[in-house]
C-alpha cells in the first residue's frame, strides 16, 4: 500500500463504505454466535458447517440459475444445517466420536460441493466466475444491495441472541438442568444451530467457505481472555470479529485480486494473539507474572520460616544468622538464600548486621504465621484425614503459603486451637517475647 | 460385554430371596416408579425398578459404581428414553408436576470455567418459573440472593464460578436447587469431594428441607454415614435390591446383595456401627 | 497403459496410505487433528516451493512435516500454556496457518506453480502426464505414484514394526503408559506420519479432500469390526473401492475426480452407518425393539454380578 493512498476519498465512496460496513457486520455476527459454539465445546462444528455450505451454494445456482445472494444464502443455509444434523446424528447414533464425525462431514460435503462446482465450471466458465469467490471470499464484490440483505440478516441474528440470551446461556452451561425444568432443549438447540448456520452463510461472500470456521472460533477464543462475564464476552467477540472483517475488506479493496478470507483470518488471529499474551488476569503475561510473584513470595517465606526455626532451636529469636546458616538448615543453595535476604531487608522483614541478618518484629510475626499454618495443616491432615505423621510435611510445605486468613481461622476453630503438631512441636499463636527480655520458649 | 440378550437369563439372585417388602406410604407419594427399565445400546442398565417414596423423607440411593444410580435419576426426570415403565410425580405422569421437582446434577457435569457468576447460576433455578425468553425479575433475584445466603455463599455472589472451591461450587448448585422452591429434590452425589464445612452445610439443608415437608432423593457413595444421614435407603445394582427405612433394610444381607462380595469388610463395619447405635438408643 | 489406469492406481495408493494413518487417528479420537494438519501443511508447501523453486519432493516433505509438527505443538502450547480448550486451540491454529498458506500462494502467484484450485481439490487428472523418466528417456510411471507409493510403504512399515505397541496405544493409552511404552513418542510419530501422508496426497487430491480419505474409510471400517487388524484391512479395501468408484462417477458426471471420491466415501460410510450388522442403525433398532419386547414378556434379565457402565 503506497503512502499517497487517498483514504479520505476512498471512505467517501458509497461502494467502499458498504463493503466496509458489510464486512464488519458479518464479522460481528459470526463473532457473537461463535461464543456459544466455543462455550459448548463445539468450536470445530463451525468448520464442518462452513464447508457444508458449499454444495448448497452450488445447488441453489444449479436449480434456479440465479446468483442472487438471497438464493445462494438459502441454499447454503439448508446444506449447512444438514451438515450440523449429520454430525449430530452420527455421534448420537453410532460409535463414531465427534472428531471423526466432524472431519468426515466437512470433507464429504465439501467434496460434493467440489463435484457440483466443477460441473458448473464445465457448463460455462462465465457463470461459474461468481461462485468461486465463495471459496476464499471476496469482500470487494459486495454491492450495497448485498450489504443491505446480509446486514439485515445479521441484525436479525443479533436480535435473536439478545431475546433468547438467558435460554442460550442455560443451554450452553447446563443443558441437562435446562431439560429438567422443562425447557425445550431440542428446539433451543435447533434455534441456536440455525442462527449459527446463518451467521456462517452471510459471511461466506466476504470470508469464504474454507476459512469461515475461523470467524466462529478465533474472536470468541480471544474475547474469553478478557472477561468472566458472558454479555461482555459476546460484545468483545463481536467487536473483534468486526475489526477483523474491516481489515479484510480494506485489503480486498486495495489489492482487488487478493482473496479476502485469509487476510480476515490473519487479522483475527493477530487480535487473538494480543489477547492471549496481554489480557489481564487470564493472559499469559499476567499469569506468568503471578506465578513468578508467588514463587518469590514462597522463597521469601521459606527463608523467614527458617530464621524462625533457628530461633526456635536455640531460643534466641533475634540473633543474627548468616546466609549459610539458613541454607544449611533448609538444605538449599546458599546463593539462593543470599539473593532473597537483601530483598527481605528492603521490605523490612529482616535487618542486616554486618555479614548476618536477623528478624525484625514484623518479620518474626510473619514467620510465625507461616510456621503456624504449616503445623496446623499437619494436625488437620493427621487428625481429619488420618494420614501418617511422617507423610504430612510435604503437603504442608505447600499449603503454608496458600491458606487465606479466613481459612486459617476456620482451621483453628475446627481443630480447637491445638497446642502441638504431630511431631510434638509447639504451634506458635502468641508472640514470643524477644530473648533479651525474657526466657526463651522451651521446645518440648 | 458378553451379554447375549437373545438368551433369557434367570438371575440366580431371585431364588431364595424374598420379594421386595412394601412399606406403607401415607398420602400421595411424591415419587413413584413402576416397572422401569433402561437400556443403553443393547445393555440393560436398570432393570424392572419398582418403588414409591413417602412425603417428607430423606432417601439415600446407594450401590456400586455402574449400578445405575445416576441413570435412575436421569430416567426419572425423562432425560433418558425408557425401555419400559412409568414415572409418576405426586400421583400423576411426570410432566404434569415438573415445576415441583428440583435437580442437583453432579458437580463435574458442567464446565466451571464458564463465564458467569455464582448469583447467575443460582438465578437459573428461577428460569423454570418464567416463560421462555422472559427475564427473571427483581423477586427472582431476591430469592436467588437468599438461597446463596442460606448456603453461606452471600459474599461470593459476584465471584466468577471458576474462582470457587469445589465445596463452594457444590453449595452454588444447592442454592440453585433451593431457588427452584421445589417439593421433591433429586441430588446426584452432593457430598462428593466437598470439604467438611460444606458437608455439614449440605446435611443441615437436607434436614431443613425435610422438616418443611419436602422429599429429597440423594445419590450417595459413602456407606458409613448412611444411617446418620438418611431416613430411607434405596439399594440398587441394576435391579432394586431393597428400599425402605434405613434401620430395617440397610442390613448386611442387603449390602452383600448390592455390592456382591466386594465390600465384605465395609459391610461388617457398617453392621457393627449400626448395632452400636441401636444399643445406644436403647 | 491408459491414463485411467494410472489415475485409479495413484488414487488407490493414496487412499490406502491415508486409510492406514486414518485408523489410528479415528481410534485415538484425533481425526480433527488430522484435518488440522492437512490444512496447516499448506504454508510449509508454499515456502518449500518458494525456496526450492521446484516441485522436488524432498523440500516439500520437509516443509510439510515441519508445519505438521508445528501444528501439533502449537495446539498443545495453546491448550497447556494458554489454557485454551482443546477444540478451540486446534481451530485457531490450523485456520491461521492455512490462511497464511493461501496468502503466500496468492502473493507469489507468479513464482509458485500452485493455485488455489490445486490447493482445494488437487489435480489428479494430470497425474499420468507428469512422469519420471530415466536419463535414458524411459518412463518410470507417474511421479505422484512414486511419491504416494513411498508414503504407503512408510506407513505400512512403521505400523508393522510397532504393531503390538500401537494396538495398546490405540485402545488404552493409560495402560500403554503404565507398561512403559513411550506414548508421547507414538503420538508424534502418528502426527509425523499424518503430515507426510497428507503432503504426498495433497498434489493429487487437495488439502481438504485428503481428510475424507483419511477419516472416511477408517470410520466406516470402525463400524464394521472390533479388531484392529481387520479394521486396517477393511479401511484399505474401502479406500481402493472408493478410488475406483469415484473415478467412474467423475467420468460419468464430468466433474472433479477427487470430489467424486469424497462423495463415494460418504456414501459408503452412510451404508455402514445404516446397515452394519454389528453397529448399524437398522440392526440395532431391531435389537432394541426385541429387548423391549423381552422385558415386557419377562423373558430377559441382566446377568447378576455384572455391572455395566452407567449410560
Amino acid at each position: 500500500m503506497n503512502a499517497s493512498f487517498d483514504w479520505g476519498a476512498l471512505l467517501g465512496d458509497a461502494n467502499v463504505r458498504s463493503v466496509l460496513l458489510g464486512s464488519m457486520l458479518l464479522g460481528a455476527g459470526a463473532g457473537v454466535l461463535g461464543c456459544f459454539t466455543f462455550l459448548r465445546k463445539r468450536a470445530l462444528l463451525g468448520d464442518a458447517l462452513a464447508h457444508a455450505t458449499l454444495p448448497g451454494v452450488c445447488l441453489a445456482f444449479l436449480v434456479t440459475g440465479s446468483k442472487h445472494p438471497f438464493v445462494l444464502l438459502v441454499g447454503a443455509t439448508i446444506t449447512g444445517w444438514l451438515g450440523v444434523a449429520a454430525v449430530n446424528v452420527i455421534t448420537k447414533r453410532s460409535r463414531i466420536k465427534d472428531d471423526a464425525a466432524l472431519a468426515l462431514t466437512l470433507s464429504v460435503f465439501f467434496g460434493f460441493g467440489i463435484v457440483l462446482l466443477t460441473r458448473i465450471q464445465k457448463t460455462g466458465a462465465a457463470a461459474q466466475a461468481g461462485l468461486d469467490k465463495f471459496l476464499f471470499g471476496q469482500a470487494a464484490s459486495l454491492v450495497p444491495a448485498d450489504v443491505l440483505l446480509l446486514g439485515g440478516v445479521t441484525v436479525v441474528l443479533l436480535a435473536c441472541v439478545v431475546l433468547a440470551f438467558k435460554e442460550f446461556k442455560l443451554l450452553a452451561f447446563d443443558p441437562q438442568f435446562a431439560a429438567t425444568i422443562g425447557r425445550p432443549v431440542g428446539a433451543l438447540d435447533f434455534l441456536l444451530n440455525t442462527l449459527t448456520v446463518l451467521s456462517v452463510t452471510v459471511g461466506l461472500q466476504a470470508v469464504g467457505v474454507v476459512l469461515m470456521a475461523a470467524m466462529l472460533v478465533t474472536p470468541a477464543a480471544a474475547a474469553r481472555y478478557w472477561t468472566d462475564r458472558l454479555p461482555v464476552m459476546l460484545v468483545l467477540a463481536g467487536t473483534i470479529g468486526a475489526l477483523a472483517g474491516a481489515i479484510g475488506a480494506v485489503v480486498s479493496m486495495t489489492a482487488p485480486r487478493m482473496p479476502t478470507g485469509p487476510w480476515t483470518v490473519v487479522a483475527a488471529t493477530a487480535l487473538f494473539a494480543v489477547s492471549l499474551v496481554a489480557a489481564p488476569r487470564r493472559g499469559v503475561v499476567a499469569r506468568t507474572l503471578r506465578r513468578w510473584r508467588t514463587r518469590r513470595r514462597v522463597a521469601e517465606e521459606n527463608v523467614l520460616k527458617t530464621l524462625y526455626h533457628l530461633g526456635e532451636s536455640d531460643g534466641v529469636w533475634d540473633a543474627p544468622r548468616k546466609a549459610s546458616d539458613v541454607s544449611g538448615r533448609r538444605r538449599a543453595k546458599t546463593a539462593g538464600v543470599a539473593s532473597v535476604l537483601p530483598r527481605l531487608a528492603n521490605a523490612g522483614w529482616v535487618e542486616r548486621t554486618g555479614e548476618a541478618w536477623r528478624l525484625t518484629r514484623a518479620g518474626l510475626d510473619r514467620a510465625r504465621r507461616v510456621v503456624r499454618l504449616h503445623r496446623l495443616w499437619e494436625v488437620y491432615l493427621t487428625e481429619r484425614l488420618h494420614l501418617a505423621a511422617d507423610h504430612v510435611h510435604d503437603d504442608a510445605e505447600e499449603i503454608e503459603h496458600i491458606l487465606t486468613p479466613e481459612l486459617e481461622a476456620q482451621l483453628e476453630a475446627a481443630l480447637a486451637r491445638p497446642r502441638f503438631d504431630p511431631h510434638r512441636q509447639q504451634i506458635p499463636y502468641d508472640a514470643p517475647v524477644p530473648a533479651s527480655a525474657a526466657e526463651p520458649t522451651v521446645v518440648p | 460385554m458378553t451379554l447375549d440378550d437373545r438368551t433369557p437369563v434367570r438371575p440366580a439372585m431371585e431364588d431364595g430371596v424374598p420379594p421386595l417388602r412394601r412399606f406403607p406410604i401415607e398420602g400421595v407419594p411424591p415419587l413413584e416408579v413402576h416397572d422401569l427399565s433402561v437400556a443403553y445400546q443393547r445393555r440393560p442398565v436398570l432393570w424392572d425398578i419398582d418403588f414409591a417414596i413417602p412425603p417428607a423423607t430423606l432417601i439415600g440411593v446407594v450401590g456400586p459404581n455402574g449400578a445405575g444410580k445416576s441413570t435412575l435419576l436421569k430416567a426419572v426426570m425423562g432425560l433418558l428414553p425408557l425401555a419400559s415403565g412409568e414415572v409418576r410425580l405426586f400421583g400423576e405422569p411426570f410432566p404434569a408436576h415438573r415445576q415441583r421437582l428440583g435437580y442437583v446434577p453432579q458437580r463435574e457435569s458442567v464446565d466451571w470455567d464458564f463465564p458467569t457468576s455464582a448469583l447467575d447460576v443460582v438465578l437459573m433455578g428461577r428460569y423454570g418459573k418464567r416463560a421462555l425468553f422472559q427475564r427473571p425479575n427483581a423477586a427472582d433475584r431476591e430469592i436467588a440472593r437468599r438461597a446463596l445466603q442460606r448456603m453461606g455463599m452471600a459474599a461470593f455472589a459476584d465471584r466468577q464460578i471458576s474462582q470457587l472451591s469445589g465445596g463452594q461450587q457444590q453449595r452454588v448448585f444447592l442454592a440453585r436447587a433451593l431457588a427452584q422452591e421445589a417439593e421433591l429434590y433429586l441430588m446426584d452425589e452432593p457430598f462428593a469431594g466437598v470439604d467438611a464445612a460444606t458437608e455439614q452445610a449440605v446435611l443441615e439443608l437436607l434436614r431443613e428441607l425435610k422438616t418443611q415437608g419436602r422429599t429429597v432423593v440423594v445419590v450417595h457413595h459413602d456407606l458409613a454415614n448412611v444411617p446418620q444421614y438418611f431416613d430411607w435407603v434405596l439399594m440398587l445394582n441394576l435391579r432394586l435390591v431393597a428400599i425402605g427405612p434405613v434401620n430395617e433394610v440397610f442390613t448386611a444381607e442387603h449390602l452383600r446383595q448390592t455390592y456382591g462380595g466386594r465390600l465384605r469388610l465395609l459391610t461388617e463395619v457398617t453392621e457393627t456401627l449400626r448395632r452400636q447405635e441401636q444399643e445406644v438408643r436403647r | 497403459m491408459s491414463p485411467a489406469f494410472w489415475i485409479i492406481l495413484t488414487a488407490s495408493v493414496a487412499a490406502a496410505a491415508c486409510a492406514l494413518v486414518g485408523c489410528f487417528l479415528v481410534l485415538r479420537r484425533m481425526a480433527m487433528l488430522g484435518d488440522a494438519i492437512s490444512h496447516a501443511v499448506l504454508p510449509g508447501i508454499a515456502i518449500a516451493f518458494l525456496l526450492s523453486n521446484s516441485r522436488a519432493p524432498l523440500p516439500m516433505l520437509l516443509g510439510a512435516s515441519a508445519l505438521g509438527l508445528l501444528t501439533a505443538m502449537l495446539t498443545e502450547l495453546l491448550h497447556r500454556g494458554g489454557r485454551l480448550q482443546q477444540d478451540a486451540s486446534i481451530g485457531v491454529t490450523f485456520t491461521w496457518l492455512f490462511a497464511v498458506g493461501v496468502i503466500l500462494i496468492s502473493l507469489f502467484a507468479g513464482q509458485v506453480d500452485l493455485d488455489q484450485e490445486c490447493v482445494l481439490y488437487g489435480e489428479i487428472a494430470y497425474v499420468p502426464w507428469d512422469t519420471w523418466t530415466t536419463s535414458g528417456g524411459r518412463s518410470l510411471g507417474p511421479r505422484a505414484l512414486w511419491i504416494l507409493g513411498f508414503a504407503l510403504v512408510f506407513n505400512a512399515t512403521w505400523i508393522l514394526l510397532a504393531w503390538k505397541e500401537l494396538k495398546i496405544c490405540a485402545f488404552d493409552p493409560e495402560l500403554a503408559a503404565s507398561l512403559g511404552i513411550p506414548v508421547a513418542a507414538f503420538h508424534y510419530l502418528l502426527m509425523g506420519a499424518t503430515s507426510i501422508t497428507t503432503v504426498t496426497a495433497f498434489e493429487s487430491v487437495g488439502a481438504i479432500l485428503v481428510v475424507a480419505m483419511i477419516v472416511g474409510p477408517a470410520a466406516t471400517a470402525y463400524l464394521l469390526t472390533d479388531r484392529l487388524g481387520h479394521m486396517l484391512a477393511i479401511a484399505v479395501g474401502l479406500g481402493v473401492a472408493s478410488a475406483t468408484l469415484g473415478y467412474g462417477l467423475a467420468r460419468a458426471l464430468d466433474c472433479s475426480i477427487a470430489g467424486a471420491m469424497a462423495v463415494v466415501i460418504g456414501v459408503l460410510f452412510a451404508l455402514a452407518f445404516l446397515f452394519s450388522p454389528s453397529h448399524g442403525l437398522v440392526p440395532r433398532a431391531w435389537h432394541q425393539r426385541r429387548l423391549a419386547d423381552d422385558v415386557r414378556a419377562g423373558r430377559a434379565g441382566p446377568i447378576v454380578g455384572q455391572s455395566p457402565d452407567a449410560a
